[in-house]
């Protein structure tokens, strides 16, 4: 085990696998040179040289598909994305190449290609940077999503996503990439569609993802000092989903939260919503509350943007409400 | 050079019309006093330098309010690029449109955004021009021609093409100005919006403020030709012209604003600049990508704010204490943005659901969060949203 940042755990992954795969590739803005926007590449130009570590143009939808067109043909492109917020204009290929490919050709061309970058708000970014896109991409049948909240998660994801050969989105958190954690050393791979539970308690279950672990955590030990001990379950995967673990935990605790930084309308937790009352609808005490960003674009005057991210104490309050307290 | 790219001195040269945007000081046969640099007089050369300072402490002041987090989010500084802004904006006529990316602090104020209300914006105010809702990137008042204040690079390419159609649609005689990075044309967006601005012969000027770089990375390592050549497989012509000289900037400008008003068809400027400070607030003005010294050499040669003064000190159209008295007023003018700023109040919270829609139906949900929604009086008759907190599924 060794401290690692959660950026110098994505870029451990990014090396593991590089070293062991010459198929696979970084493209994306400011990667090489610049070590990446947010430092996540820092010396993988040196390591590996231009042939695999490269700076595009600022042309999302031109090298998306470019990377998709590789992965067609056998590659295993890292496709970064200096936040998601730009990948909204490579949706096209994404959505309709890289998750309908092994479909339309009947199992004939895999599409292998990791889609990487931050996703979701930071600090007064206003509205064009500020938005979680889990939603965007597993609304559509062929995309797999993960989304790391610890360095340790970091590394045996991306290591997956690297590995599946299938499209995977790793979205990861522009606050988190100064976060320190412990990370196995060495090889380490964490399956697709195994959730963590981060913290445990029997009285109510915050099912959340990403970076919303951590406020999740946070609600926790609110809650704990007014004795409520709450399951603090992190999917880590958005699909696949882990099913049992969240039937798991609500069949303990009765009471459920789903926390997500993205808006609430055909968000990730009405997903999730609609799968415990289709599955566990007995188990429940209470309805299952969302906890999700306002459902406005994010405005840019701080206290505007307090009022609109998910914060504390609406988990708290949340936690409280299924608890009829 | 590509085919049909003139520079802009070749432009005001060739065809010239009636001699009134020429340089009259250049052959002496003007004199000095009435008819200066490029045929401005001594009045009109003071204007543009005073304009430029304004935006150079302007944007010193909101450096300063950044440092001390009055300022927050992204802020990228158009410090040394300052002669298009005034060169390229000053010329057109109030009821031109302009539209730009994220860099866009001067712009604002040259096409008529107060600084005050570009500052507050800045910081996030009630009294800024988008609310406080924008912040740095996104500073907009349509009432003054100013169509923002764009994130997504090249997003505002295809805009600027929309803008120029809706002129063209009513008949009116306006002009868009429409500004991008040099990073911005390798967007499958520019492309799109070339061709079709080229089909439908849009009043449109695309100039792109060519500083070099796309955060850390130079326009040559990432484009296969020079930026002249973008345009042309669109049959759009290309100008290259010197963003740091304002004089020559205004005057191209001026005239090739005037022939697209007068049906010319799209054009692309290719404005050569330099960006002094780094990328945004939060990245550094020099490394791997660019020397110190290679930005050192730019700030000590190619300050737009230095050359027309020197110039203007050359010829005798500017004294010592009148340039003090310039700046003066630039400083003050500066204070007092971020004074106005700092006593405007935060948005009110009630406010937080106002925009998200023009129209606040009477049936149906529109806002699926169930948390309190304030007033939702969007259209200001006092109806409120629907739907608010009754019913909400969350606290
Ligand atoms: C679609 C998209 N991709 C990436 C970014 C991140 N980004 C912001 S500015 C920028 C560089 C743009 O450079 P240029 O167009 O030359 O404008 P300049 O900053 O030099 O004024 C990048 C990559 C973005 N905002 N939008
Ligand atoms: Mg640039």
């Amino acid at each position: 085990m060794a401290e690692l940042t959660y950026r110098e755990a994505l870029n451990a992954a990014m090396c593991q696998e590089m070293d062991r795969d010459d198929s696979v590739f970084l493209m994306g803005e400011e990667v090489a040179e610049y070590d990446g926007a947010y430092k996540v590449s820092r010396g993988m130009l040196e390591r590996y040289g231009d042939r695999r570590v490269v700076d595009s143009p600022i042309s999302e939808l031109g090298f998306t598909g470019l990377c998709v067109g590789a992965a067609m043909a056998g590659l295993r492109p890292i496709c970064e994305f200096m936040t998601f917020n730009f990948s909204i204009l490579a949706l096209d290929q994404v959505i309709n190449s890289a998750a309908k490919m092994l479909y339309m050709t009947n199992g004939q061309v895999p599409v292998p290609i990791v889609f990487r970058g931050p996703t979701g708000a930071a600090l007064q970014l206003s509205a064009q940077h500020s938005q979680a896109c889990e939603t965007y991409y597993v609304h559509a049948p062929g995309v797999k999503l993960v989304t790391p909240a610890t360095p340790a998660d970091a590394k045996g994801l991306l290591a997956a996503a690297i590995r599946d050969d299938d499209p995977v989105a790793v979205m990861e958190g522009e606050l988190l990439y100064n976060v320190r954690g412990e990370v196995p050393d060495g090889e380490y791979v964490i399956p697709l569609g195994v959730a963590d539970r981060k913290r445990s308690g029997d009285d109510v279950s915050i099912v959340t993802h990403g970076k919303m672990v951590h406020v999740a955590l946070q609600a926790a030990t609110a809650l704990a000092r007014e004795e409520i001990e709450a399951d603090v379950l992190d999917l880590r995967s958005i699909r696949p989903l882990d099913v049992d673990a969240i039937l798991e935990s609500v069949a303990r605790t009765n009471r459920v939260v789903y926390l997500e930084e993205g808006w609430p309308f055909a968000g990730v937790g009405a997903q999730i919503v609609s799968l415990i009352q289709d599955e566990a609808f007995d188990d429940l005490d209470a309805p299952v509350v969302r906890v999700t960003q306002a459902d406005v674009p994010m405005p840019y005057a701080k206290n505007l943007e307090q009022l609109a991210k998910p914060g504390v104490k609406a988990v708290v309050d949340a936690c409280k409400r299924v608890l009829y307290l | 050079m590509a085919q049909g790219t003139r520079t802009a001195t070749e432009r005001m040269t060739d065809g010239a019309g009636p001699g009134e945007n020429r340089s009259g000081a250049a052959d002496g046969s003007e004199p000095a006093a009435s008819r200066g640099l490029g045929g401005f007089t001594r009045e009109e050369l003071h204007a543009l330098l005073a304009d430029m300072l304004l935006y150079r402490r302007f944007e010193e002041k909101a450096e300063e309010a950044y440092a001390i987090g009055k300022i927050g989010g992204f802020c990228h500084l158009h410090i040394g690029q300052e002669g298009l802004a005034a060169g390229s904006i000053k010329p057109l006529r109030d009821d031109d449109l302009v539209i730009t990316a994220y860099r866009e602090h001067t712009q604002a104020i040259a096409k008529g955004i107060s600084p005050g209300a570009a500052m507050a914006e800045l910081y996030g105010r009630v009294d800024g021009c988008s609310g406080g809702r924008g912040g740095s990137m996104h500073l907009f008042d349509t009432t003054v021609g100013f169509w923002g204040g764009h994130g997504i690079v090249g997003g505002q390419i295809p805009l600027g093409a929309g803008l120029a159609w809706a002129i063209k649609y009513r008949g009116g005689d306006q002009i868009c100005l429409c500004f991008m990075g040099d990073a911005a044309v390798n967007q499958g967006a520019f492309l799109e919006a070339l061709n079709m601005s080229a089909i439908w012969h849009l009043p449109v000027i695309y100039v792109v403020e060519n500083n070099g770089y796309g955060m850390g990375t130079a326009f040559s390592r990432v484009s296969a030709t020079e930026m002249e050549a973008r345009s042309g497989a669109y049959g759009i012509p290309a100008n290259t012209v010197n963003g740091q000289d304002v004089v020559e900037t205004y005057r191209f400008f001026e005239e090739l604003a005037e022939q697209v008003r007068a049906g010319a068809g799209p054009q692309f400027v290719n404005a050569v600049t330099y960006r002094f400070r780094g990328h945004s607030m939060s990245d550094p003005v020099s490394g791997t990508y660019r020397s110190k010294e290679e930005v050192d050499s730019h700030v000590e040669a190619q300050d737009p704010i230095k050359i027309l003064r020197d110039r203007l000190m050359d010829a005798g159209l500017l004294t010592q204490e009148e340039l003090e008295a310039l700046d003066a007023e630039a400083r003050a003018l500066s204070d007092e943005a971020a004074d106005f700023a700092d006593a405007s109040p935060l948005p009110d919270p009630s406010t937080l659901y106002d925009h998200v829609y023009a129209e606040i139906n009477q049936h149906g949900r529109l806002f699926l969060d169930g948390r309190e929604h304030g007033s939702g009086d969007t259209r200001g008759d006092g109806r409120g949203a629907s739907g608010g907190a009754a019913g909400g599924t969350h606290g």
